[in-house]
């Protein structure tokens, strides 16, 4: 037990729950990722690379990166309006619209990915407006940009809510009284202390939609080179039975997580070492 | 100026507001894009269910596929929920409750999945438990296949939602603290009668918290679920699965009913999850707040 660094303690139960712990994180993830990293190490680094440096695995991972990108960017717009206005606004319902906001993370992906392209689609609802007006979004990158958006749509919100919700009115008092104007207290004051809990979320956003499955395909219209994502493809090369293949996209996407994950951390730091807390 | 009142001027706002046209103004583009965002492809999921008549509606669902899928769906969740809770007690108990090195390092590895997308955890476990692998092939020589069979959808479900209560418990158990707990050692009790007499009912709401959400995704899971179960019709295919076979066979109708029920079951999860952030709001805590 020293050995291991750990601390005389009265508390029982820690070889139980050590145990269950770490059996559950071996068998579930640390097993299964591993395997995933040593068939990549088995087919070859030089291998690995070959069957990403391909032009069709450059455009989906591009595609699934460029758009995930921009769907976070748009969730980090709306979504620190939406914290706004749910935070500090006082109307009808707010607390039932409060509730709804959530509503993207109870749905499973499957079921919005079939709403959505009955919406999007030309004979759809908001698709036959577009057709109205000579666009297209279902099974074109706009309809993938619009599942993304929906996929991510509550992370900045609920990251940044409680951030408002902390705020002490005395600072926007204070910044009044100097003579600032709203509008600049509301640029300068309130949203550089928004701005780390912002970028949580849009990191978060960002990641759930670079991997993101099951809302995209039924829109995406998935073809090669032009709306076909990254997890798909690991999806075609296994239903060909090449499995090298789809470990080195599938270790690919692991690297862009884990370069992301790592991205989170250091805004998590860094925002600590600027406004103290997160 | 004892009243102050009613010396302002009409149009007299706080400092620390906006303005009454800009108010309106920011809560209507929210409404307006939550509405168009969010509400419209829930909404469209029943229309569609309801195209033709909700007997048509009714029938769809309980037709054979429809069933089985439904009973495999809820057979899935009923095993990996529970694991899920009894993994999440122990991982939040282990952390919480005691001090060792690697701590930081073990927290990020149970939220690692979350930032792996489904199809890859999926492909994961092809390579490990498929039949090409030394463990699979063995399991598989052995009558017990693990990939496009039961145990193969259980895996990878209990994969995409393994943070889920560790996660929700762990803040609140930091929260908490130990002191409660030693008392109880101190005053004579077992281990486990200090964990379900003090323990358990400080962190029930937390710990209920997280199966909802745990519960939710595991009925919905998609991408990882459909790489290992092989989408065998009425064997291993979960609700979302068969949701998508019918909708690639233009079975409208019977794809969007079966949407229809997830989604009813997404908002209920809504629901229960709303009103234990309104009742026990002090208990659910730091993960709330967050």
């Amino acid at each position: 037990m020293r050995a291991l660094g750990i601390q005389k303690s009265p508390m029982p139960g820690f070889a139980l729950g050590m145990g269950i712990t770490m059996t559950m994180l071996s068998l579930i993830v640390v097993l299964p990722v591993g395997a995933l990293l040593a068939q990549g190490a088995g087919y070859g680094l030089e291998n690995v690379w070959t069957t990403v440096n391909t032009p069709r695995v450059w455009a989906a991972l591009y595609l699934s990166f460029r758009l995930a990108f921009f769907a976070a960017l748009f969730n980090l717009a709306f979504g620190t309006l939406l914290a706004w206005v749910l935070a500090r606004y006082d109307f009808p319902g707010r607390r039932l619209v409060d509730a709804f906001v959530d509503l993207p993370f109870a749905l499973p992906t499957a079921v919005a990915g079939i709403a959505l392209t009955a919406l999007y689609a030309p004979n759809g609802v908001f698709g036959g407006i577009a057709r109205e007006l000579g666009g297209k979004i279902a099974y074109t990158q706009w309809g993938i940009l619009v599942a993304l958006i929906f996929v991510g749509l509550p992370f900045v919100t609920r990251t940044v809510q409680p951030v408002i919700a902390e705020i002490e009115q005395e600072v926007e008092e204070a910044s009044a009284t100097l003579g600032a104007e709203r509008f600049y207290t509301l640029r300068r004051v309130i949203l550089p202390m928004l701005l780390p809990a912002a970028l949580t979320g849009f990191a978060l956003s960002l990641a759930r939609a670079v991997g993101e499955y099951g809302s995209v395909i039924f829109i995406a219209g998935n073809l090669p080179l032009k709306t076909e994502i990254a997890p798909l493809l690991i999806v075609i090369k296994l239903e060909e039975f090449d499995y090298d293949g789809a470990a080195a996209i599938g270790i690919a996407m692991l690297l862009i997580s884990f370069s992301m994950l790592l991205a989170i951390n250091l805004i998590q730091i860094w925002s600590r070492r600027r406004i103290g807390h997160v | 100026m004892s009243d102050g009142t009613q010396t302002l001027p009409a149009k007299w706002r706080p400092v620390t507001e906006e303005s009454r046209p800009v108010r309106i103004a920011l809560i209507a583009a929210a409404l307006a894009g939550l509405a168009v965002l969010v509400l419209a492809p829930l909404v469209v999921v029943f229309a569609e269910a309801l195209a033709r008549g909700a007997a048509e509606a009714v029938a769809s669902l309980v037709q054979p596929d429809a069933r089985a899928a439904v009973k495999l769906t809820l057979l899935v969740a009923a095993v990996a929920v529970p694991v899920n809770a009894v993994f999440g007690i122990a991982a939040a108990w282990t952390i919480t409750k005691f001090d060792f090195r690697g701590k930081a390092f073990l927290i990020t590895l149970i939220d690692l999945p979350f930032s792996i997308s489904p199809v890859v955890a999926g492909l994961a476990l092809v390579l490990l438990f498929g039949t090409n692998s030394l463990v699979g092939g063995w399991l598989v020589a052995s009558g017990f296949p693990i990939i496009f069979a039961l145990p193969g959808i259980v895996l990878a479900t209990i994969f995409v939602t393994f943070p889920f209560v560790a996660r929700e418990l762990i803040p609140v158990m930091i929260e908490q603290g130990r002191a409660e707990e030693e008392a109880a050692l101190t005053l004579g009790a077992s281990g486990w009668r200090a964990f379900l007499t003090v323990t358990l009912p400080n962190i029930k709401w937390a710990l209920l918290y997280g199966v909802l959400l745990c519960n939710a995704r595991a009925m919905g899971e998609f991408g990882a679920v459909a790489v290992v179960s092989g989408k065998i019709r009425g064997q291993t295919a979960t609700m979302p699965i068969t949701i998508e076979m019918m909708y690639n066979e233009y079975l409208s109708v019977a794809a969007f009913s079966l949407a229809a029920v997830l989604a009813l079951l997404g908002l209920l999860t809504l629901a229960l999850k709303t009103v234990l952030e309104w009742r026990h709001a002090d208990q659910l805590a730091a993960s709330r707040r967050h």
